[in-house]
């Protein structure tokens, strides 16, 4: 098995903790989605679990094999980061070419084409790219690493909606040609959830959720109504966010309702209704609930 | 098959009941094969595991059916037997909304009955 594995792994930088305590196994052949707000540890996570950084405490396994320094594992994954970390004056096509002297499956012809695709010319350099393409060279450089993991920083930053759509195709097409394990970090949540087969949700340096995204989905929902109808539903029940609109509330919740539940939202005439990937990774990681504050104008 | 990202039905039901409509407009004709996962999956971006997973479902039902290393076919009488289930799902589908939505703005049944044998012209 081309498991993952993080064992109780804490990660501090100085005084300030990154991770705490998290244990994890990223199996093998599945479409991860890693999210996290801003400094959750999405990166330092990442950087972890491809030995450029060191934990403080517990260890990384890949095969059941610690990855510290072994190189034969690293090979094995393709990390692609958010930073660009090629040489400036480099030409597209030596990236390539470097590439293939780390990955050996490097397909070239698969990259070339992908410049096609894309309409990237290789024989530009690294720093007359825009933001966007810029993220399509390094995209296609690890769609083309064929490597058994791919680990993906932030994507799709920069790039547009054509350009997107045509990497989701691709890695996709990818994934059902030769299932590998592949890791998704970023914030534009919406436009990946049904690419993802499961979610791992980070948030005050632990895993808030690790769980298939059909299975998180069904047990999410809200229900609205009158406030004083859904604040009474609401008792003993697990809610994460509360919304009010003047007498209108809504209230999310994430419990499977069980046929009883189901009976007494009706019965108190309240609206149910499914909750989006995004929704629900906001309500989770809201610390201190600021969005449910209305701004005040003028 | 029609897909709609905004709506209540969790995706693998929506690929389901739209190849149960295919099925019942005749765009997916008995004994011929329907799109394969990795097409569906590839066409709407959507994660192969969700589509199989609304497949399944049909095939658990008996409407389709797999032919080893071909792909995926409609079987015999599926029409029949679909519009069997979708007409035994249609009062709770349909009708109880219907009654919800007329009891919350105080419409009476003969009203509907009216409504539905007048026609466009009631009023």
């Amino acid at each position: 098995m081309n498991n993952i594995e993080l064992k109780s792994i804490t990660k501090n930088y100085k005084a300030t903790c990154a991770l705490k305590d998290i244990s994890l196994i990223f199996e093998e052949k599945r479409i991860y989605g890693l999210l996290g707000r801003n400094g959750a540890g999405k990166t330092t996570l990442l950087n972890l679990m491809t030995n450029r950084i060191f934990p403080t405490h517990g260890h990384i396994t890949l095969s059941d094999q610690p990855i510290t320094e072994n190189d034969a594992l690293l090979e094995r994954i393709f990390y692609m980061t958010e930073r660009n970390l090629y040489p400036e004056s480099m030409k597209i096509h030596e990236v390539f070419r470097w590439t293939k002297t780390f990955y050996g499956n490097f397909d070239l012809n698969y990259a070339n084409g992908l410049c096609k695709k894309f309409d990237l010319n290789p024989n530009k350099k690294i720093k007359a790219l825009s933001t966007g393409y810029n993220t399509v060279a390094k995209l296609i450089v690890a769609l083309a690493s064929n490597a058994e993991l791919l680990i993906f920083d932030e994507p799709i930053l920069g790039l547009d909606a054509h350009h997107r759509t045509l990497f989701y195709k691709e890695l996709l097409a990818q994934y059902i040609k030769t299932p590998k394990t592949i890791i998704l970090s970023t914030h534009i949540i919406e436009e990946i959830a049904d690419l993802l087969e499961w979610v791992v949700i980070l948030g005050n340096q632990t895993v808030l959720i690790n769980e298939s995204v059909s299975s998180l989905l069904e047990r999410a929902y809200t229900v609205t109504g009158k406030s004083s109808d859904v604040e009474a539903f609401i008792q003993n029940k697990n809610f994460i966010g509360l919304e009010y609109l003047g007498n209108y509330c809504k209230a999310t919740l994430l419990e499977t309702p069980n046929t009883e539940t189901l009976e007494t939202i009706h019965q108190i005439g309240l609206e149910k209704s499914k909750v989006g990937l995004q929704e629900l990774f906001i309500k989770l990681t809201d610390i201190g609930g600021v969005l449910h504050e209305i701004p005040k104008i003028g | 098959m029609n897909i709609d990202f905004g709506s209540q039905i969790p995706i693998y039901l929506q690929i389901s009941q739209s190849i149960e409509d295919d099925i019942i407009r005749d765009i997916f004709e008995e004994e011929t094969q329907i799109p394969s996962t990795t097409e569906v999956s590839l066409n709407y971006n959507i994660n192969p595991a969700t589509i199989a997973k609304g497949f399944n479902l049909l095939v658990d039902e008996g409407i389709l059916y797999k032919r080893r290393g071909v792909g995926m076919f409609v079987a015999k009488d599926a029409k029949k037997t679909l519009i069997k289930k979708q007409k035994d799902h249609f009062y709770d589908k349909y009708v109880v909304h219907l009654l919800h939505e007329a009891d919350k703005l105080g419409i009476h049944i003969e009203d509907i009955v009216k409504m539905l044998t007048g026609g466009p012209e009631y009023e």
